[in-house]
C-alpha cells in the first residue's frame, strides 16, 4: 500500500501542432456565412490525418511522466465522445502503447463531461492509482460557428495516493436533460441550438447553484477560490467564467484555451484544470466547473504545483496551416483524387498482430543478454551475435533516435506528402526503418535526434479499420516553422 | 570454397525482347519474342530443351504463378519448368537454375526465361503490394525510389561529401545511359537528354528526381546453355562461358543493425567477392571490360562502382565525373542504357544484363559494339538497401577444346 494523501499525482497534456487560424476559415467562407467572425488571431488546433482521440490520449499519458508511478497505475480510463472504436477497448489500445499491461481499462463516452465526471468519482472514491484521461477529436462542418470554436486535444490526470499537486476539496456532480446540443451515433458533426438559450436558460443557474453547494459542503467562502477553470459548450466558456468572477470576486479564467487551440470536447476540463494547475501557487484553491447536460464542480487545493509545465509546452509547439482546404483533406473533409496507387488494400491481418502486439503497440524490441544488441522487431536469433533465444523485451518508444538515413518521397501515397522516411538508429546497435511525423520539405538532417510519437499507421477505408504505429518526430524542434 | 562452375557451361543461344510499354502484348507474347530469337541463335529445335526455369516478379500482376505460363506459351514438351523469384535478382535466378542443371549433368541443354509484364497497373512506377503481414504492421508504404534514395543522404553524411557534387555525378550517370541506349533499338528510353534535364527534372523522393529513375517496362529475355562439349559436337568452337555466378541476401543486419552505414549495399560487395574468386579475378579493376549493374537509380549506380571494388570508397563521385565508366571510359556501365533507358522489366533484368555481354563478347553489338572486350560483369540488386539480394555473374569468350 502507497503511503501519503490521496489526490493528483502528475498530470499531463498534449496538443498536436497543426493550427487553423480562424481567420482562414473566415476568408474561405466567408461568402457563404459572413457572418462568422473568428476574433482577432483566434487558432483552432487539429489532429494531423494521422492522429485521432486515441493516438492524442497516449501522448497525454506519456507527459505526465508515468514512470516513477507505473506500478501504482491499476487503470486506465479513456473519456471521449470521439473514439475511433466502439467495440474494441480503446483504453485498452492505450495501456498497451503505454507499457502499463497490468492496469485495468474503461472508455468512458457519451458527454462532454466524460472525464469531469470521472475524476469527481476517482478523487473521492479514494481508489487504487487511476490514470484519467480526456481526449477528444471532433470535426466541424466548414462554415459552421462549430468551425471557429472546436479544437483537438488531450489531458490526463493520475489520481491515487503518495505527494499529491492538488487534493480535493469538494465536489458536485449534477446532471440535466438539457439539450443544447448533441450528435447522434455515427454522426460526424453535431446539432446545436442558439447558445444564448443555452447560457440564459440553462448553463447560468445550474453553475451558480452547484457552485453554492460545493462551496457549501466543503466549508468554503467564495473568497477561499483563488482561481477558475471552466470548461463549456457553446462558445459559453468566457461568459460563464466571467459571471462566476463576478458572483465569487475572483479573476475570470485566461481565455487562452479557447483562443489558441479552441474547445477540445471531453479532454476540455482536464486541460483547462492542468492550465490553472501550471499557474498556480501551493496553498491556491482551483474551482473547476465543467458543462454539458449538466454540471461537475471540483473546489481543489494545490498542494505543490506539477513541476514541468507540461500543457504550456505542448501548446507552444505550433505549425500554423496556411492552406484551407489542405486542412479540409487532412481531416478527411475534402476528398482529393488520390490516385490508383493509394487503392492498396490496407487489411490488417489480426491475427498476425495478436502475435505481435507489444512489438507494434508498445514498440518493444529485443535486447540480446549475450552481446548487449538491441534489435528491432525482435526475432529468435540476434542479429549481431546469432545466439538464440537471449532477446529481453526492450521499449523503443522512450529511446531518443537519431536519423541516420531519410527521404521525402513523393510518389509514395500518404494523405500528407510528401512521405518522409528513413533509418533511424536508437543506439546499442538498433536500425529501424521508420516513417517521420511533423517535418516539412527539408527540414531533416542526418544526425538529427528524434523523438517517438504513437501515431496511426494506415486507415483502412474499406473496412473501417485504422492501425497504429509509431513515428518519429524532431527532438524538441517541431515548433513553428 | 567449392570449385564452382567456372566455364563448366556454354550460353548456346540468348534472345531479349524489345522493351517499353509493349501495350499490344502480353507476357506470353514477349516471352515468345525473345524465345524464338535465342533458338534461332542456338540453332537447335525447342525439342532438344530439357528443362527450364522461368523468373517472373509480380507474378499477380499477370503472368501469373508456377512454371505453367512459360511451358504454356513455349508449347514445351512436358519438360520440367521451375517458376523462380528474387526480387530484382529474378533473372539471374532463372539462369542460376538452368546453369546449375548443366553444370551437375542433370539437363544437357536448358532454358532460363524472365519475364515481367508491368505496364497493366494501370498507373506509372511499380505497382503497389502489401509487404507481409507482419512488415505491413510498421514498415513505411514507401516507394522503390524513395527506399534507394535513402542511400544519397547516408552516403553524403558517412563519406562528408557535397550532396551537390553527388546530384552532378548522378546527372552525369542518367545523361550517359541515355546517351548510351541511342545506339540501342531495343531500348525503351531512347532520347538524348542534358545534366541540366536531369537536375531540372521534377522530384519523386528526394534527392532523385524523374531523370534519376530508370524505365517501367515490359520485357523478356532467355538464355540456352548447355555443356562445353555439347556446344562443340554442335559445331562451336568458341564460345561465351559462365565464369561466375553469384548471389548474397541480407540476414538481417541491414534492416536492424547499425553495423551497417546505409551508404553502400552489404550483398554486393560479397556475393562481389565470390564471383571474383569464382572467376579466378584477383584485380577486378583490370580484369573486367565492361558491365552491366543493377542501375534502377542513378545512385545506385554510382555505389556500386564502389561496392564492386571499381571505384574507392567515397571516390565513386569523382570517377564518375571523371567519365571512368563512360562508353569511351575505362569500364564502361549500362552501354545498352541500362535498366535506366533499355528498361526494367524485373524478371527480365538479368537476363537483359547477360544478353548485352553476350552480344558484345560475340562482336555483335552493331553501333554500340565495344573494342574486343573478354570479360563482362553483371550485377543485380534486388529489393531495397536494407533488404535485398545481390547477384553478380561474370561472363568470357573462351575456345572451346573439349
Amino acid at each position: 500500500m502507497t503511503r501519503g494523501a490521496h489526490g493528483i499525482l502528475a498530470v499531463g497534456s498534449f496538443v498536436p501542432r497543426s493550427r487553423l487560424p480562424c481567420r482562414l476559415a473566415q476568408a474561405a467562407n466567408g461568402w457563404f456565412a459572413p457572418s462568422l467572425n473568428p476574433g482577432s488571431d483566434a487558432r483552432r488546433s487539429f489532429c494531423d490525418w494521422d492522429e485521432d482521440a486515441l493516438t492524442m490520449a497516449v501522448e497525454a499519458g506519456r507527459a505526465c511522466g508515468l514512470a516513477p508511478h507505473a506500478t501504482a497505475v491499476a487503470a486506465v480510463e479513456l473519456a471521449s465522445t470521439s473514439l475511433p472504436f466502439a467495440d474494441r477497448s480503446n483504453a485498452g489500445v492505450v495501456r498497451e502503447a503505454l507499457d502499463l499491461p497490468a492496469a485495468a481499462v474503461e472508455d468512458k463516452g457519451g458527454s462532454l463531461r466524460a472525464a469531469s465526471t470521472a475524476l469527481v468519482r476517482a478523487l473521492t472514491q479514494h481508489g487504487n492509482g487511476t490514470l484519467l484521461i480526456g481526449s477528444d477529436c471532433v470535426d466541424a462542418k466548414p462554415a459552421s460557428a462549430q468551425e471557429m470554436r472546436f479544437g483537438h486535444g488531450a489531458g490526463a490526470v493520475l489520481v491515487g495516493t503518495g505527494e499529491p499537486i492538488a487534493s480535493v476539496a469538494g465536489t458536485v456532480s449534477v446532471h440535466q436533460d438539457f439539450v443544447d446540443h448533441y450528435r447522434s451515433t455515427g454522426e460526424r458533426f453535431e446539432y446545436a441550438l442558439e447558445p444564448r438559450w443555452a447560457r440564459d436558460a440553462g448553463y447560468r443557474q445550474q453553475v451558480l447553484a452547484s457552485v453554492a453547494e460545493a462551496l457549501n459542503a466543503s466549508g468554503r467562502q467564495a473568497r477561499d477560490v483563488s482561481a477558475l477553470a471552466i470548461s463549456a459548450p457553446g462558445g459559453l466558456a468566457g461568459a460563464v467564467s466571467r459571471g462566476l468572477a463576478r458572483a465569487l470576486g475572483v479573476p475570470a479564467a485566461s481565455g487562452r484555451l479557447e483562443s489558441e487551440i479552441g474547445f477540445c470536447g471531453a479532454a476540455q476540463p482536464l486541460l483547462a484544470l492542468i492550465e490553472a494547475l501550471e499557474a498556480a501557487a501551493a496553498g491556491d484553491s482551483i474551482l473547476l466547473v465543467a458543462l454539458g447536460q449538466g454540471v461537475d464542480v471540483l473546489l481543489l487545493d494545490v498542494v505543490c504545483p506539477p513541476a514541468t509545465a507540461s500543457l504550456k509546452a505542448t501548446m507552444a509547439v505550433a505549425s500554423e496551416e496556411s492552406n484551407y482546404t489542405r486542412y479540409l483533406a487532412l481531416r478527411g473533409l475534402l476528398p482529393l483524387e488520390t490516385g490508383i496507387r493509394a487503392e492498396r488494400d490496407k487489411r490488417t491481418a489480426l491475427s498476425a498482430f495478436w502475435r505481435e502486439h507489444e512489438t507494434i503497440t508498445a514498440f518493444k524490441g529485443g535486447l540480446c543478454r549475450a552481446c548487449d544488441t538491441l534489435q528491432f522487431p525482435p526475432a529468435r536469433l540476434c542479429v549481431s551475435c546469432g545466439a538464440a533465444d537471449t532477446q529481453a523485451p526492450a521499449r523503443l518508444a522512450d529511446r531518443v533516435g537519431t536519423v541516420r538515413s531519410f527521404t521525402e518521397d513523393w510518389l509514395a501515397y500518404t494523405p500528407k506528402p510528401p512521405l518522409v522516411f528513413g533509418n533511424v538508429g536508437f543506439g546499442n546497435g538498433a536500425n529501424v526503418l521508420m516513417e517521420f511525423a511533423d517535418v516539412e520539405p527539408g527540414q531533416l538532417k542526418v544526425g538529427m535526434p528524434l523523438a517517438m510519437r504513437f501515431r496511426i499507421k494506415d486507415v483502412d477505408e474499406r473496412r473501417r479499420f485504422r492501425r497504429y504505429f509509431w513515428k518519429p518526430v524532431p527532438l524538441g524542434g517541431d515548433a513553428d516553422a | 570454397m567449392p570449385e564452382g562452375i567456372r566455364d563448366k557451361v556454354v550460353i548456346l543461344g540468348m534472345g531479349c525482347s524489345r522493351f517499353g510499354e509493349r501495350w499490344e502484348s502480353g507476357p506470353q507474347d514477349l516471352m515468345s519474342e525473345a524465345f524464338d530469337e535465342a533458338l534461332a541463335d542456338a540453332g537447335i529445335g525447342k525439342e532438344r530443351i530439357d528443362a527450364a526455369w522461368l523468373g517472373v516478379f509480380f507474378q499477380e500482376q499477370s503472368t501469373g504463378k508456377s512454371g505453367l505460363p512459360l511451358s504454356q506459351a513455349l508449347r514445351l514438351p512436358n519438360v520440367p519448368v521451375t517458376r523462380v523469384e528474387n526480387l530484382c535478382a529474378t533473372g539471374t535466378e532463372a539462369l542460376r537454375g538452368a546453369a546449375y542443371a548443366v553444370a551437375c549433368g542433370a539437363a544437357d541443354i536448358a532454358l532460363a526465361m524472365g519475364v515481367e509484364k508491368l505496364k497493366d497497373t494501370g498507373f506509372g512506377g511499380l505497382p503497389e503490394r502489401t509487404q507481409g503481414t507482419v512488415e505491413d504492421l510498421w514498415l513505411p508504404n514507401g516507394t522503390a525510389p524513395g527506399a534507394f534514395a535513402q542511400l544519397a543522404s547516408a552516403y553524403c553524411a558517412v563519406h562528408k561529401r557535397d550532396m551537390r557534387d553527388l546530384k552532378r555525378a548522378m546527372a552525369h550517370i542518367s545523361v550517359k545511359s541515355h546517351r548510351n541506349a541511342l545506339d540501342n533499338p531495343r531500348a525503351h528510353l531512347r532520347r538524348e537528354i542534358g545534366e541540366d534535364d536531369v537536375l531540372q527534372a521534377p522530384m519523386v523522393a528526394y534527392p532523385l528526381g524523374v531523370l534519376d529513375c530508370c524505365g517501367v517496362s515490359d520485357g523478356a529475355a532467355c538464355a540456352i546453355v548447355c555443356t562445353p562439349a555439347l556446344a562443340r559436337r554442335l559445331g562451336r568452337r568458341e564460345a561465351v562461358t559462365i565464369k561466375a555466378l553469384q548471389l548474397a541476401p541480407s540476414n538481417g543486419v541491414e534492416r536492424g543493425n547499425d553495423a551497417w552505414d546505409g551508404a553502400h549495399t552489404l550483398t554486393t560487395r560479397i556475393a562481389a567477392a565470390r564471383a571474383y574468386r569464382e572467376a579466378g579475378i584477383e584485380e577486378p579493376k583490370k580484369a573486367i571490360d565492361f558491365m552491366e549493374v543493377h542501375d534502377c537509380f542513378s545512385v545506385t549506380e554510382l555505389i556500386l562502382m564502389e561496392d564492386l571494388g571499381l571505384s574507392a570508397a567515397g571516390r565513386a563521385i569523382d570517377d564518375v565525373l571523371d567519365g571512368r565508366y563512360d562508353h569511351d571510359g575505362a569500364i564502361p556501365c549500362q552501354i545498352d542504357g541500362g535498366l535506366k533507358c533499355f528498361g526494367h522489366p524485373i524478371g527480365a533484368s538479368g537476363l537483359r544484363m547477360a544478353y548485352e555481354i553476350y552480344l558484345q563478347l560475340n562482336g555483335r553489338a552493331a553501333a554500340r559494339q565495344l573494342d574486343g572486350p573478354s570479360i563482362g560483369l553483371a550485377q543485380n540488386l534486388g529489393g531495397v538497401p536494407n533488404r535485398n539480394v545481390a547477384s553478380v555473374a561474370i561472363y568470357g569468350r573462351n575456345a572451346l577444346t573439349r
